[in-house]
């Protein structure tokens, strides 16, 4: 390195310093007999941002080999940029969910703005033209100016890069609790379609070939951002927002209409975009996929500042950049397609035989390690794992039931809890509609988006209660799928897979690692039971706040299923009065983790609710074929808060009202979170027919055309109110708390 | 009938524009990337909603200066329809066809939702599939909307009959409820609604095919008169 005085890799042995980049004292050894010497400045960089765990998924890789990723029409399942499945007509979904939990933290606007950018790469990087977004979200509580702050403006990121690159933001999840007050969640996913002969690869195959550089100009923006995912948030933390990058949509814009030009160039060779750990993780797996080397010449690569160092170069996480690799003698042909967009596609690089990843600055060789030794060699740990003191006392506790006299009131202090209330301040920044294929827009039970072209659609979700994954992360684990799986069923669709945004604390610490292990088993076990395949995902650790308060454990699920005809497609309200309503299920009192309990005792125990995978199985199947024949006039499934919440949201729509009759423990029957449940509402000339179809399911009452929101015990009313005041409280309830003074 | 679809970069809404001409009005429509074509063999253009050049600077800003410009302009002074939504209508304000300016929205937020407009003038080329007065549901979705001009502006657009659309509850704080206008002439209309996000009942609604089939009604009568 000229001029620059860089630190001898003497120094950073003795003084340590690859500690301050991530790596432990054995790596860091591990690393000296990799490479036969110590490794210089660049190197350590290199492999520092390689092994974090957000690029190794070093902590995690045992637990993600539990996950089924085979399937019928899984066409990709983890390991390029996203997954794909079939739906047939040679045509195939795309999507994958990312998190961008810590710089969302620190810079709410830019984090969650790059999070959104960074998962359209990974999607149209292969080839796919992205069709919807959605989100899963989780704040503290809305009461603390902190928090308040941080959800107005992820929420303003997530619209200003979604709105501008022209990809309708369909739908997600909002939760808020206690657990996240330090640490928000921001995952974004991310829907394409693609024609089966238009599948790419990020591959750096054919020696000799060129690679090239296209996009946004690299900066010393986000570096090191994979290693600071990969630590707990701390006081210092706000010192890392220069490691938060910027996004750029109108950028992003052009890079998706220029590559989805160019992957129908026949030079094109391989493609992949530089997300975590930028042009170190994108040149390396590249490579390593291949089993070639690589070349880079750092002078050749386009720089926003002067004076950049090729660590401060392949560390960056400058935003809107993609790597290709394309066959040598044509590389004017895949400039002329970005000149045309504005964007300059520049030569960096060449494939090389010799399985090395080497850097090149001011006429001298900066780095040269083996490429796997980047991309596959990272240490894998087996963490112990302890069960937790509080999992303990919470089996052993008595059932929690609580005592509710109005129930009425009860269901209005219960629609206006945040995470049950409307989400519209949320969705109305969000431009659902471009593209115009957005048959169900936000606030249904999963977002519905034709396949135009064909009669086709796909349903799609994203789910998590992160509670019952707390109390119990096994049986939470397995309901985390179930419910993602009953939201695509009561749109009308069949699940086809998902991808997982598995969102925990510290892997170091042995009862989080349990957590992280048994939601996985859960998760894996409802995966097999449903055919729902995991075909990608994205691990996000460390989420731990000042003090060392991790949050609930998180493993976002976010699922596609395919919509037939779009004749099925059905919405979560009820249609018109005189219809009947059905619940599907049997009600328990199960009320551990319920809105209700942490509504009144401000904190969540006691067991999670229960679920039996074989009863959801085939329920779930049932219902499908209830809807598609064409028997079913609106479908929800019955989530967080009960019977009586499920019933007014689907009343809202059109204000209507109903009336119900219920028996037993009535405040079970009105606010229990038994799991595999649904409300149905069924013309009248379709009774017999449904009947016969779904025997288990019980006429619960009817719509009715007054407005009011009735329910009986017996004979006597039990709730009586006005569906449109519910509805009031239940739409004003988030702009309320964000408009008031803390 | 032909259409040009003018794309810029950074626009958003070209293929769905597009869609709505091809697949719900069944006639023809080209994508015209901006520097690339002769707008001279088009019926009627269309500027598509979205982000051009990302709305920097101010938005439609940048477009109004670009090469294709001049040939939007000379298309107007011929009489061809124009049509601007949303972005298309900013850059209709920028580059001076339409008067007025748009401001952010009032609540400083970007708004997707369906509205309810209001036809004032069901006497245009754009209008005259529609009842007087009626009210019809088209989305909106933007971040600049709050259509804005001064006092004896408002006093010309309202006494030449240009306020063709209003808003029945104004989302945005436009003007007096103005949702979108026309110039002088009658052949330029702005507007910041997306009815092309409104010509097929399975997505929301399809009160906005109106719109288009009013252009190419009018289109065709002229063609009958001149041959």
């Amino acid at each position: 390195m000229p001029s620059m005085l860089e630190i001898s890799p003497e120094q950073i042995e003795q003084q340590q310093l690859y500690r301050d980049m991530g790596l432990s004292d054995e790596e860091f050894q591990s690393i000296t007999q990799i490479l036969g010497r110590r490794p210089n400045y660049t190197e350590t960089g290199l492999f520092s941002v390689m092994w974090s765990e957000h690029c190794s998924y070093k902590n995690s890789k045992p637990l993600l080999k539990k996950f089924p990723t085979q399937g019928q029409h899984v066409l990709q399942g983890p390991g390029e940029g996203a997954g794909i499945i079939d739906i047939g007509d040679e045509q195939a979904v795309v999507f994958k969910v990312e998190s961008h939990n810590h710089p969302s933290a620190v810079e709410p606007y830019q984090g969650a703005a790059t999070g959104v950018g960074g998962i359209l790469r990974d999607v149209f990087s292969m080839g796919a033209r992205p069709v919807a977004l959605l989100n899963s979200l989780r704040f503290g509580s809305l009461k603390r100016p902190r928090v308040k702050y941080l959800f107005e403006e992820v929420v303003r990121g997530i619209a200003g890069y979604g709105n501008c690159v022209g990809v309708p933001t369909v739908g997600g999840e909002v939760q808020f609790d206690d657990a996240y007050n330090g640490n928000p969640l921001v995952n974004a996913m991310c829907v394409g379609l693609i024609d089966h002969k238009d599948i790419q690869k990020g591959i750096a195959a054919g020696i000799g070939n060129t690679v090239m550089y296209v996009g946004a100009k690299t900066g010393r923006d986000g570096i090191h951002g994979a290693t600071f995912a990969s630590e707990e948030l701390s006081e210092e933390s706000e010192e890392k927002r220069p490691s938060v990058q910027v996004g750029d949509p109108f950028m992003e814009k052009l890079l998706i209409e220029a590559c989805l030009e160019v992957i129908h160039h026949d030079a094109l060779v391989g493609i992949q975009d530089m997300g975590a750990a930028g042009l170190t993780s994108s040149a390396s797996e590249m490579a390593s996929k291949a089993g070639t080397g690589m070349l880079m010449n750092m002078d050749l690569i386009p720089q926003r500042e002067e004076k950049m160092t090729a660590y401060e170069m392949m560390l960056s996480e400058s935003q809107e950049r993609m790597l290709l690799v394309v066959e040598k003698g044509r590389e004017h042909e895949i400039a002329d397609v970005f000149r045309k967009y504005d964007l300059e596609a520049v030569s960096v690089g060449e494939v090389t035989e010799d399985k090395r990843f080497r850097l090149e600055h001011h006429g001298q060789i900066v780095a040269d390690v083996p490429v796997d030794s980047l991309a596959e060699d990272a240490p894998v740990y087996h963490q112990p794992s302890t069960v937790p003191a509080y999992y303990r006392e919470f089996q052993e506790m008595e059932t929690y039931h609580p005592t509710v006299t109005n129930y009425g009131e009860t269901l209005g202090d219960l629609l206006k809890q945040p995470t049950i209330a409307s989400k519209e301040w949320v969705y109305d920044q969000y431009d659902s509609m471009v593209q115009t294929n957005t048959v169900v827009r936000p606030g249904s039970d999963a977002a519905v988006v034709r396949v135009r072209g064909t009669d086709k659609a796909l349903a799609m979700t994203t789910d998590c209660n992160s509670r019952y994954i707390y109390l119990d992360p096994a049986t939470g684990g397995q309901i985390a799928v179930a419910e993602a799986a009953r939201n695509i069923v009561c749109s009308g669709g069949r699940p086809l897979g998902l991808t997982d945004g598995l969102n925990f604390g510290s892997p170091e610490n042995p009862e989080i690692f349990w957590q992280m292990e048994k939601s996985v088993d859960g998760m894996s076990e409802a995966c097999t039971a449903l055919g729902t395949p995991v075909i990608s995902g994205n691990v996000s650790l460390y989420n731990e706040s000042f003090g060392g308060q991790a949050i609930y454990p998180t493993p976002v699920v976010g699922m596609v299923g395919l919509i037939e005809k779009t004749e099925h497609i059905t919405r979560s309200s009820m249609k018109q009065s005189g219809d009947l309503i059905y619940v599907i299920g049997e009600t328990k009192p199960e009320f551990g983790g319920s809105e209700l309990q942490g509504m009144m005792e401000g904190r969540h125990f006691g067991k999670a609710p229960e679920i039996d995978l074989q009863v959801e199985a085939a329920r779930q199947e049932i219902l499908l074929r209830a809807i598609q024949q064409g028997l079913v006039q609106s479908a929800h499934d019955i989530s967080e808060g009960g019977l009586a919440v499920a019933l007014a949201e689907s009343l809202f729509d059109q204000e209507l009202g109903c009336e119900v009759k219920v028996s037993g423990d009535v405040i079970a029957a009105l606010f229990s979170e038994s799991q595999s449940r649904f409300i149905v509402s069924v013309s009248p000339e379709d009774q017999q027919a449904f009947e016969a179809m779904v025997s288990e399911a019980r006429l619960a009452g009817e719509v009715t055309k007054d407005g009011m929101y009735r329910i009986k015990e017996n004979d006597e009313v039990v709730v009586e109110e006005q569906t449109r005041e519910l509805k009031q409280l239940w739409k004003g309830a988030i702009p309320c708390l964000v408009k008031s003074k803390a | 009938m032909k259409f040009a679809v003018v794309v810029f970069p950074g626009s958003n809404c070209d293929r769905d524009m597009a869609f709505a001409i091809t697949e719900a009005l069944g006639q023809e429509a080209d994508l015209v990337w901006y520097q690339e074509a002769n707008l001279s063999d088009y019926d009627g253009i269309l500027l598509p909603g979205g982000f051009s050049y990302g709305d920097y600077l101010r938005s439609g800003a940048i477009a109004s200066t670009s090469e294709m410009i001049e040939q939007i302009r000379q298309s107007a002074e011929r009489g061809k329809p124009v049509l601007g939504v949303c972005n298309g209508f900013q850059v209709l304000l920028e580059m001076g066809l339409l008067p007025g300016a748009m401001l952010p929205n009032k609540n400083l937020k970007f708004m997707c939702h369906d509205e309810t407009l209001i036809v004032e003038n069901n006497q245009t080329l754009f209008t005259d599939f529609y009842q007087d007065k009626e009210e019809i549901s088209i989305p909106i979705a933007h971040g600049d909307g709050n259509y804005y001009c001064d006092e004896a502006t408002y006093r010309n657009l309202r006494d030449n009959r240009q306020i063709v659309f209003t808003y029945g509850s104004n989302p945005n704080g436009s003007v007096a409820d103005i949702a979108g206008i026309t110039n002088e002439q009658g052949n330029v209309l702005g507007m910041m609604p997306h009815p092309e996000r409104a010509v097929d009942a399975l997505v929301g609604s399809e009160d906005g095919l109106r719109l288009f089939q009013s252009i190419l009604t009018h289109w065709r009568n002229n063609h009958a008169i001149n041959a």
